[in-house]
């Protein structure tokens, strides 16, 4: 009996806690997100809460989930009641419309700039000092160079950067596909672990200090300088990469069902306004509106020539041609044994 | 002739400190680290990372599951080692086999088991959702899990200690005319008291840190269904070291103190080893009292 009065006090307590102790009404949006966005989402979070009050008087209470994007994305398949997903690739949010009712198929067509308000690309973030030199996509499979990168299985980011080392390695080989694929088997030859998000594989490069060089992308490799010292990493931005575009997208039936249609669609407008777009801007987010960023953040952005998903045929196609099972990555990755230890 | 028994005093020293050595490498030194890393910045800062919202959530969401979790199996654990230790029937052997499944199965893979059983497109998990109730990537979900890994941990410690005890001091108290209940609160639990207690604290360690089988059902959503491990995890992962020890520290807390409990316990049963009458009479209900 004790312990029942325990209990219900215990629950009693985590529910006090969990909503935000106000008269007015509260309403919860959940928004499923990637890896690198953490900290964004922090920033504009706070900002859409303050903007959703003046405009309705609702106060809103804006729940985050982080992981690798392709493990969000199940997760929503399976049943996490993601309002909205930000994820950091199309064929993830492709999946879910796949494979459940919860959104239409051309949910990218809903939002301008196919649904990505933000933009980004694949840099290279090495020890201070570049000690093993690394400049170019084929400094990555030197002798002895260790590189970082999470596994293209479960982690958006990882994709990115393996089709990014994909489109240089077609243009240094001129297009002969059995050099592409040599390459490609090298360059997994060079990674000693594959993190399942790119938080993870940041974590090992900057913390545990495994590798010499971080495929990652431009916002995470700033953060990293930003959190962790500049003294200790430099950023190499590659003369070729990818234009990486991750979406965002209503999920209809959840946000349906909690009530929350209106205000998820009005969270990701957000985005896209002069505040949204700054604030991306801000957490090193190449906004897709320069013109509302502050031209100080925009300055940070180096300039270099990038591909895009277009060039693989889109997502679609470039899911099923490298990465879904029994595709090229599976068949580089399998081949590739690892180097022996050094 | 003792002299021959034992090996020559550099040898033992040697591997007395190497012992301690490896201990304190393998233990002392990231526990230390643990608490000196969550106290680097001060121990205010260390207090006002726990105050934080979420992270309160997390401890109040750990312990809950604990409250949760460890009243259920001590009943789960009981039942099964009274039916194993003191009956005799046909698919037992089975049944011992099925308590130490959780030991076994990975606890991911038991996980995702229980997506698969009552994820969104499961018939079970479809059902549920129909009657709005969510299980994987809410509270029950987790609760579950915990349940499943920590299954064994009550039961397993039950089974030797009612083994040893026989079913003599049952069938005499049957004899007596006592009745089922009389016989479980009086002869059966007191014999195995300190083996219950132990178990107890042993699953309520293990539901407080589980990790991996959480992990997978619970969605990470902030504020909502973080135990203390995964809101760890996530604030390590925020470069966020201070915050992410200091709630580090509030589960190791809760582990040692698991853990002297544990030893007190442990010295009880020596102390009650060594003077088995003594015990024997202290804590008996005399047989007269028994009603007829």
């Amino acid at each position: 009996m004790r312990y029942c009065i325990l209990l219900l006090i215990l629950g009693g307590l985590l529910a006090g806690c969990s909503r935000s102790p106000d008269s007015g009404e509260t309403r919860t949006l959940l928004n499923v997100s990637y890896d690198p966005t953490r900290e964004l989402y922090a920033d504009y979070n706070a900002w859409f809460r303050q903007y959703w009050a003046n405009e309705t008087g609702e106060t809103l209470t804006i729940r985050q989930s982080h992981g690798g994007s392709g493990k969000q994305a199940r997760a929503v398949i399976e049943g996490l009641k993601a309002d909205v997903v930000t994820l950091a690739l199309a064929y993830d949010i492709d999946a879910i419309a796949d494979r459940t009712d919860l959104l239409p198929q051309d949910w990218q067509t809903r939002l301008p700039h196919a649904s990505s308000p933000y933009t980004s690309t694949i840099v290279f973030l090495v020890r201070q000092g570049n000690p093993r030199g690394i400049h170019d996509w084929g400094d990555l499979v030197q002798p002895g160079v260790q590189v970082i990168t999470p596994n293209p299985k479960t982690s958006g980011g990882a994709r990115w950067n393996y089709l990014a080392a994909w489109a240089w390695a077609m243009e240094a080989h001129h297009g002969d596909e059995a050099q592409v694929r040599a390459y490609m088997r090298a360059l997994f030859q060079h990674v000693p672990v594959l993190d399942t998000g790119a938080r993870g594989a940041t974590t090992t490069f900057v913390q545990r200090g495994i590798g010499d060089v971080l495929l990652t992308w431009e916002n995470e490799a700033f953060l990293a300088l930003n959190e962790l010292g500049s003294d200790r990493f430099e950023i190499v931005v590659p003369p070729l990469s990818i234009r990486a575009e991750p979406p965002v997208a209503v999920v209809d039936a959840n946000a349906q069902a909690a009530g929350n249609l209106k205000v998820a669609r009005a969270y990701l407008e957000g985005l896209y306004s002069p505040e949204g777009q700054r604030l991306a801007a801000r957490h090193y987010y190449r906004p897709v509106e320069p013109e509302y960023a502050d031209p100080a953040d925009l300055a940070r952005f180096p300039d270099l020539r990038m591909v895009s998903i277009e060039n693989f045929g889109g997502w679609r196609a470039a899911q099923a041609r490298h990465f879904d099972d029994g595709g090229l990555f599976d068949q580089i990755y399998l081949n590739a044994q690892p180097e022996a230890d050094r | 002739m003792p002299l021959m028994l034992q090996d020559p005093p550099l040898i033992r020293r040697a591997l007395i400190a190497g012992a301690l050595l490896v201990l304190g490498i393998l233990l002392v030194v990231p526990l230390a680290a643990v608490f000196t890393e969550a106290l680097r910045l001060g121990l205010g800062t260390a207090l006002t990372a726990l105050t934080e919202p979420d992270a309160l959530h997390a401890i109040l969401l750990t312990v809950l599951m604990a409250a949760i979790c460890v009243p259920l199996n001590l009943v789960f654990g009981l039942a099964a080692s009274w039916a194993v230790a003191k009956h005799d029937f046909w698919g037992k052997s089975l049944l011992v086999t099925l308590i130490d499944l959780p030991f076994s199965v990975s606890p991911v893979i038991a996980g995702l088991m229980l997506v698969m059983v009552f994820g969104l497109h499961s018939f079970l998990g479809g059902l549920l959702e129909g009657w709005g109730l969510q299980v994987i990537f809410a509270l029950p979900g987790m609760v579950l899990a915990t349940l499943f890994i920590t299954f064994p941990f009550v039961a397993r410690e039950l089974i030797p200690a009612m083994q040893a005890t026989g079913r003599e001091e049952e069938q005499a108290a049957y004899l007596l005319g006592a009745n089922g209940w009389q016989i479980l609160w009086r002869v059966t639990l007191p014999n195995v008291r300190w083996a219950l207690l132990y178990g107890v604290l042993l699953c309520n360690a293990r539901a407080m840190g589980e990790f991996g089988a959480v992990s997978v059902v619970s969605g990470h959503i902030r504020g909502e269904t973080n135990t203390i491990p995964l809101q760890v995890e996530i604030l390590y992962n925020e470069y966020n070291f201070v915050a992410a020890f200091a709630l580090a520290a509030v589960l190791t807390l809760l582990a040692l103190l698991t853990l002297s409990a544990k030893s007190v316990i442990e010295w009880q049963v020596r102390r009650q080893r060594a003077h088995p009458e003594a015990e024997r009479l202290t804590n008996r209900v005399p047989l007269h009292q028994l009603p007829r």
